[in-house]
């Protein structure tokens, strides 16, 4: 059980800077997962702990150890990759052992190993085959069963659900967080798909353009963003970007002005505090999908708001349907059960609870 | 390797790795390279220095009366005329029968893929077949022929056997390109009525330029250095440069003239070896296309 | 674009028809023809040849196999074919062995990789006239190497392969070698950059050095590039002509005989066209031996 440690780790290819001087501390037995729109550098992030790329600057602390010279082999690590990286020439069998072969691991525990292995992952009617004649799920968990039998100190996952289908998907992202809860290990797993990164992570680093934008528990990125990329970033739908001004006593209200006509959103009392300096100013309301719904929904206490849009587009996806509408010039989307739905021009009365709206900075971006 | 920044332990060990490595490819580029500096040193030396120094020792007196034999007076056979005619019946020959073969393994290439039709990949497979014969056992019967239509011991003949037989690796280039363009553009062209010679020239032609290139390099290098049929097919006068120059070379009559030899070599090698280092990359191109299996 | 408007008569609807359907064909036929003609069919005139009494001049007498046993019962035919088997053996394991070597130690990562790539290479695009004159004048047996290495402290030392008849072939494969491996060098260098990138870094990490890496992952990847340098290599070496020619004539005597040179000496010098045209056959058999099942399972086994 060991952790893993960045400290001002940079990455430079040519004159391009990748990776910019990243602070970072994976406790011990810990999932976390690096997550990002491409290029934000989160597979090179990975590499760079992995020893597949070499260090412009900064220390990478494995356990005890500075890795920053050592070789991958040194590391105690065992990594799955996106396309699974299977040895074509080699069987199933031939896969899993290599690493032990080049050990020196006696034959028979690497027996017991592939045995053990193959039993857990179920893939032990597959071992005389070779990675062409597997399908993507069964070549996905050989790739795991390669990881698994190093028994390392530190797992890395590069996108390895990425290439399987939907439903595979899910259900190997269960398996995933089983085999973390039993095997306990610290992980690092990279991923573009924020729904693994939430179901997945013991915490969630949200990375973009080389920085970590913020790492906390998937709660606090989720409820608690420190700005408009990483409150844009989490979610599906996104959040509701709102553009509007201050107004009233104490900023008691966002306005939001649009060809439909003007709606004041009140803010709560502690919303309200933070913006109370700021009348008249422009500020960024955002609000997500789920807390735009049908009168009703929401617990009594909380602050609601009612307000009248016309429904521009109504998508239902099963669980409850989604009503598009105009807010403040930009498309917006709120959440309601498929039985309180309308038709498609038709107007619609939502009600919101301003007590998770959130508010930024529209200059910087920053929250309020 | 292809693992580019994979970390690896620094040390020593290391250290001497890399210099070996160094070592011993540079002790292959010399091997590669003797040769040509042999050729080039030894044309410039007189006979005298020739046969006292050692044949690796630069020349201690630069001359260039090898050079001027070579091009104006070296004795192919009976006529002393040097290398440059038949430096000019090479490019007379070459540049014809590339151009042809060329333009119509092209359209070869062009009609095989993107207009099916039954047979096409037989037609293929047979042509293709022809890439690989020996020559050898075409070589009677193309004399009987070309004597026949009067054409043996002419550029002229040379010329169309060049082609004829390029044939098979041209079709080959374009083909292999050709399959790889969708077929989509083609339909979308003949739905807007264009015809088989109008999407010919006016779509395909522009997209296949690298196609064109490397072919062009590869038969003309093929061409250029060809002495078979050069020596089979023609006499005398319309002896191409590689005939030419094997006659200066294996002539035993008289003094050796190595330096003339050497010189002859190298005027008769450096179109391809120009092209080569020009244009190295589609040569390259040609080399890997020529490999590959149809 | 729309489409021009005319009138047109029934006939020339047919006619636009006719060629649409058929225009394909008609502009492949004329080069089908040939190569019909220039390949096939004078493959079997020379097939037909080797079974006539053909001498001088050819004639259409068929005399069975009598050819054929006047070609088997020539000692030099055999010293040709002992010469082709010690010359394509040497010459396609010296290109393999070399190529490969240098393909690996080029796929490290050198900043001039480029420059000493263009090095390795340019023997190919030299004709084996070229070539084999500038190795005639290296292995003369008084001023060539011979005489550079006495010169350096070894009076003994001799090197005088190219006039000797038991070594000369051996100069052609040098020549040879130098001329194509370079070739063996440009496919493999392809090959290896084209494994995965992954698959290397998972070897990475499973501990493999760089030796094991290649040794067990790369290379057998790449299995196909050995079967067709293989393949080109052999192709090269049954056909070789002009590296002989130039180097040796085929000699000393005919030491240094090769089918190709064989076939060419009794046609063009000797007018034994019947005997030649035996020789060229017994050619065309052994590379369609090697090449057509090689096609055939590219052709099938590989995409169109």
């Amino acid at each position: 059980m060991v952790e893993v440690r960045l400290d001002k780790v940079w990455k430079r290819f040519g004159s391009n800077d990748v990776i910019k001087g990243i602070d970072l501390v994976i406790a011990s037995g810990e999932f976390v997962v690096l997550v990002g729109p491409s290029g934000c550098g989160k597979s090179t992030l990975l590499n760079l702990i992995a020893g597949l790329e070499t260090l412009s600057g900064g220390d990478i602390h494995i356990g005890a150890q500075r890795v920053n010279d050592v070789p991958p082999k040194d590391r105690d690590i065992a990594m799955v990759f996106q396309s699974y990286a299977l040895y074509p020439t080699k069987t199933v069998h031939g896969n899993i052992t290599f690493g032990m072969e080049t050990r020196n691991i006696p034959r028979a525990e690497q027996a017991r190993a592939v045995a053990d292995v193959s039993q857990q992952l179920h893939i032990e009617g597959l071992l005389e085959r070779k990675p062409g004649q597997l399908s993507g799920g069964q070549r996905q968990r050989v790739a795991m069963g390669r990881a698994l039998v190093r028994d390392p100190d530190v797992f890395l996952f590069d996108e390895p659900l990425s290439n399987l289908d939907a439903k595979l998907r899910i259900e190997m992202r269960t398996e995933m967080k089983k085999l973390h809860q039993r095997l306990g290990k610290t992980t690092i797993y990279v991923t573009h798909d924020q729904v693994e990164a939430m179901t997945l992570a013991s915490r969630i680093a949200v990375m973009d353009n080389g920085h970590i934008r913020q790492f906390g528990p998937p709660a606090e990125i989720y409820e608690d963003p420190m700005d408009l990329f990483v409150a844009g970033f989490m979610g599906s739908p996104s959040m509701n970007i709102v553009r509007g001004r201050i107004a009233g006593e104490g900023g008691a209200r966002v306005e939001v002005a649009d060809a439909e006509g003007s709606i004041s959103f009140p803010l709560p009392a502690a919303l309200a505090a933070k913006v109370a300096d700021r009348p008249g100013e422009e500020v960024v309301l955002g609000l997500r999908p789920e807390i735009i719904t049908h009168p009703g929904a929401h617990a009594p206490g909380a602050s609601v708001f009612e307000f009248a849009r016309s429904i521009d587009v109504v998508e239902p996806t099963g669980p409850d349907t989604l009503l598009v509408f105009t807010l403040g010039g930009s498309e917006a989307i709120g959440r309601v059960r498929p039985d309180e739905a309308v038709a498609a021009g038709r107007p619609y009365r939502f009600q919101v609870n301003m007590d998770k709206a959130k508010l930024f900075d529209p200059a910087s971006g920053v929250r309020l | 390797m292809n693992g580019e920044g994979i970390v690896r332990r620094k040390g020593a060990r290391q250290a001497v790795l890399r210099a070996l490595l160094f070592t011993v490819l540079g002790l292959f580029c010399l091997v590669y390279l003797m040769p040509l500096v042999v050729m080039i040193s030894t044309s410039l030396k007189s006979l005298a220095e020739i046969r006292t120094g050692s044949f690796i020792a630069l020349p201690r007196e630069v001359t260039f009366d090898a050079w001027a034999k070579a091009w104006n007076s070296a004795c192919v056979g009976v006529r002393c005329n040097g290398l440059a005619p038949y430096m000019w019946n090479s490019v007379a020959m070459v540049v014809p029968a590339v151009v042809i073969s060329t333009f119509l393994g092209a359209v070869n290439g062009y009609a095989l893929t993107k207009w099916r039709f039954r047979g096409a990949d037989t037609i293929f497979a047979l042509m293709l077949f022809g890439a690989f014969i020996p020559f050898q056992v075409v070589l009677l019967p193309m004399a009987r022929t070309l004597g026949y239509f009067g054409l043996a011991g002419s550029t002229y003949g040379l010329i169309l056997v060049h082609t004829v037989y390029g044939l098979a690796f041209t079709t080959l280039f374009f083909r292999n390109f050709f399959v790889s363009v969708s077929d989509g553009i083609v339909q979308a062209a003949k739905i807007d009525g264009a015809g088989f010679f109008a999407i010919f020239f006016k779509l395909m032609l522009p997209m296949a330029v690298p196609t064109i290139v490397v072919t062009v390099i590869w038969q003309f290098t093929q061409i250029w250095n060809d002495f078979l049929f050069g020596i089979a097919f023609t006499v005398g006068d319309s002896n191409p440069a590689t005939v030419a120059l094997n006659n200066i070379v294996a002539s035993s009559t008289g003094v050796k003239e190595y330096n003339v030899d050497m010189a002859a070599a190298i005027i008769a090698g450096l179109p391809t070896l120009l092209v080569y280092v020009l244009a190295g990359n589609y040569f390259v191109r040609g080399l890997a296309a020529g490999a590959v299996k149809g | 674009m729309p489409p021009p408007a005319r009138a047109k008569s029934a006939r020339t609807l047919g006619i636009d028809r006719f060629l649409e359907r058929w225009l394909p064909q008609i502009v492949v036929s004329p080069l089908f023809a040939a190569s019909l003609i220039f390949v096939y069919g004078f493959i079997v005139w020379t097939v037909y040849i080797s079974f006539t009494r053909s001498g001088v001049l050819p004639s259409y007498n068929l005399a069975g196999l009598l050819q054929y046993e006047r070609l088997w019962s020539t000692p030099r035919w055999y010293v040709a074919l002992q010469n082709l088997f010690v010359f394509s053996g040497l010459f396609i394991a010296g290109c393999m062995a070399i190529g490969i070597l240098l393909a690996i130690l080029l796929d490290q990562r050198i900043r001039i990789e480029g420059v000493i790539r263009t090095i390795y290479l340019y023997p190919m695009a030299l004709s084996f006239i070229v070539t084999g004159t500038a190795w005639k004048w290296i292995l003369n047996p008084t001023l060539g190497i011979e005489k550079f290495v006495q010169e350096l402290g070894f009076p003994g030392f001799s090197f005088d392969w190219l006039i000797d008849p038991h070594m000369a072939i051996y100069t052609v494969v040098i020549a040879g070698v130098w001329q194509s491996s370079g070739y063996v060098m440009a496919l493999f260098l392809a090959g290896l950059r084209s494994v995965d990138d992954e698959i290397i870094r998972a070897a990475a990490i499973d501990g493999a050095g760089p030796v094991r890496t290649y040794a067990t992952i790369i290379l057998p990847i790449i299995r196909p590039v050995f079967l067709s340098s293989i393949i080109v290599l052999a192709h090269i070496a049954i056909k070789s002509y002009d590296l002989v020619v130039a180097l040796t004539n085929g000699g000393p005597g005919y030491a240094t005989d090769l089918p190709a040179t064989f076939m060419y000496s009794f046609a063009f010098q000797r007018s034994e066209l019947g005997v030649a045209a035996a020789s060229a056959v017994m050619m065309l058999v052994t590379i369609m031996a090697i090449i057509v099942p090689y096609l055939y399972s590219e052709l099938r086994g590989g995409r169109k």
